[in-house]
């Protein structure tokens, strides 16, 4: 075989490869058994600290909600643990009839005519819309409110790095009446393509998006309305409802668990009219010869596998296991469980809310209504803060903002239905005795 | 219609990527071959652009999409677009049943016609497609 591709030994393979890193040798310790092994790993796994050990208040793109357990066994079903694109639908009418009810729970919950297979997570769903939309509206430059996620917006921007896409992002600001945004208009003109709001936004603010939709359109821009806490959507209007063209929610929040940040689902959904320009896998129903149901994946010369260069994106994938976890517990809770998760995580909130509001130093920097989530300032650094939380062993707070003017002592709590009273409770004197 | 080669009509000319080019007043229509959709099979969409849009010779204009595979629409001659064929929306088929006229697809103002001269004749057009 080396002769055959010209070369006398194998050294010569790894001639490009610096000669003192070839070979080095590695400073092991013994070899383990596995008995050894595993309990070795076993004692440093313990090192961790989970949010089944400790109160989590922490949000900000990830919410520490309750999966049944439901969902975990129906994802470990081999038929869809297993399985690989449904390329051949005659083999795979299971995988594609669970993406085909995904999408249609999609759009129910998103409120729009269309949704895809599920894109890898919320932010790159945004990256997509933000491409998209472009698409459509044969334009470049994007508006992005300040109070998208921060996170979003750095993986926008990355989307549109190759290209010399002007993205501009509002302004935010710190008043003594709390959080204020530049007003998104102000920001369209008629080369814009597409305005992005998070709702609720990153801060957990309700937005009123009254208007919006309406006033974005007779720019001729689309608007993308992004969901961070899906199960928002029990209790509020849905994206389509507030006028969106497209609309992208992060998966995680329904039955999926924190597993350190993904994998998760992107959830993606847009007008019927634009479904042409909507990248990703869309399982399609059908019948088959003798009239019986059956499903297929559908419109594929919008994707890479038939149209190349040309396919609407060459970036993502569907995260279809995932997306069977969604299914499985939208599909068991239900509108009216979804609802009341919604109206526990708020509430929750809400009593938290007042409580520290009315505590000395603190002020709530988020205006009402907020959903699940708000800013608070405090009388301490936020990192300080934080760490002394840790040593009272309670999670809370993200390091967004603060290296941003007017955000340093602040704190961003969120709460879901897994925070009983007496936790949040713990937190309030967690938070007097910490700042005393 | 007069054919000039086999079942392409003479008067038109026709491009090496199958779209064909008619004069109409004093703008251009163009389309596809019969030859073109007979290749592509059932199309199922066509992505055409707005009217005002600027094209370019040799440069794509718009896609078709069949049931077996999607194609850029290449524009004959550079110009300006003044009219689109707003049916083929709701009836793609039209390119398949009638691809000389009810399945038209832009009409042009060319900043530049002379550049019909070297396009392909419907003979030239036939001779290279075997028809």
């Amino acid at each position: 075989m080396l002769r055959t591709i010209g070369i006398e030994r194998i050294d010569q393979l790894f001639e490009h490869v610096p000669a003192d890193a070839r070979y080095p040798v590695l400073d092991l310790p013994p070899a383990l058994s596995e008995l050894e092994a595993s309990r070795h790993l076993a004692e440093l796994a313990a090192q961790n600290v989970s949010v089944k050990d400790w109160p989590c208040f922490i949000g900000g793109g990830a919410y520490n909600h309750y999966a049944p357990s439901t969902v975990g066994h129906i994802m470990g079903q081999p038929q869809f643990y297993t399985a690989y694109t449904p390329y051949q639908p005659e083999v795979s009418q299971g995988t594609l009839q669970a993406s085909f009810e995904f999408q249609s729970l999609v759009c129910e919950l998103l409120g729009l005519g269309v949704a895809n297979d599920s894109v890898y997570d919320g932010a790159s769903a945004v990256g997509e819309a933000v491409l998209m939309a472009q698409r459509v509206t044969r334009r470049e430059r994007v508006v992005l409110a300040g109070s998208v996620h921060p996170h979003w917006r750095a993986v926008v921007q990355t989307y549109v790095a190759a290209r010399e896409v002007d993205v501009v992002t509002s302004r935010l600001t710190i008043h003594d009446t709390g959080l204020q945004e530049q007003r998104l208009l102000e920001l369209v003109d008629d080369d814009t393509a597409a305005v992005v709001v998070q709702q609720p936004d990153v801060f957990g603010h309700v937005r009123d998006l009254n208007g919006l939709a309406e006033a974005i359109h007779e720019r001729g821009a689309l608007l993308i309305v992004g969901v961070a806490d899906a199960t928002s959507l029990g209790l509020l209007k849905s994206p389509g409802d507030w006028g969106a063209d497209i609309a992208t929610a992060e998966g995680q929040s329904l039955g999926l668990p924190l597993q350190f940040g993904g994998p998760w689902a992107g959830l993606m959904a847009c007008k019927a009219e634009y479904v042409r320009q909507l990248p990703g896998r869309i399982s399609g129903q059908t019948s088959d010869h003798d009239g019986r149901r059956g499903y297929v994946l559908t419109l594929q010369a919008r994707e890479q596998h038939i149209r190349r260069e040309k396919a609407t994106s060459n970036i993502c994938t569907s995260q279809t296991l995932l997306a069977i976890g969604v299914t499985a517990y939208l599909a068991l809770m239900g509108p009216t469980g979804l609802r009341d998760v919604a109206r526990q995580s708020h509430a929750k909130a809400a009593y938290a809310a007042e409580r520290i509001a009315a505590l000395p130093g603190f002020k709530l920097l988020t205006p009402r209504p907020f959903y699940n989530e708000f800013l608070v300032d405090t009388p301490l650094p936020t990192a300080e803060l934080r760490q002394r939380l840790v040593e009272r062993q309670i999670l809370a707070g993200v390091p967004f903002f603060y290296d941003q003017a007017g955000f340093e002592r602040t704190l961003l709590l969120a709460f879901t239905e897994q925070n009983t009273r007496a936790e949040i409770d713990l937190l309030i004197q967690a938070l007097v005795e910490a700042t005393a | 219609m007069p054919t000039g080669g086999g079942s392409n009509p003479g008067d038109r000319r026709y491009t090496t990527e199958h779209e064909w080019i008619k004069a109409e007043g004093e703008h251009y229509v163009v389309g596809i071959t019969a030859f073109a959709q007979d290749q592509l099979g059932d199309i199922v969409y066509v992505e055409l652009p707005k009217v005002g849009d600027q094209v370019e010779a040799g440069q794509a204009f718009g896609v078709i999409e069949s049931v077996k595979t999607a194609s850029d629409l290449y524009a004959p001659v550079s110009g300006e677009v003044v009219e689109v064929n707003g049916e083929l929306i709701d009836q793609p088929q039209s390119v398949n049943d009638d691809p000389y006229d009810a399945g038209w697809m832009i009409k042009i103002r060319a900043t530049d016609s002379t550049v019909l001269d070297s396009l392909l004749t419907a003979e030239q057009y036939s001779e290279q497609t075997g028809e």
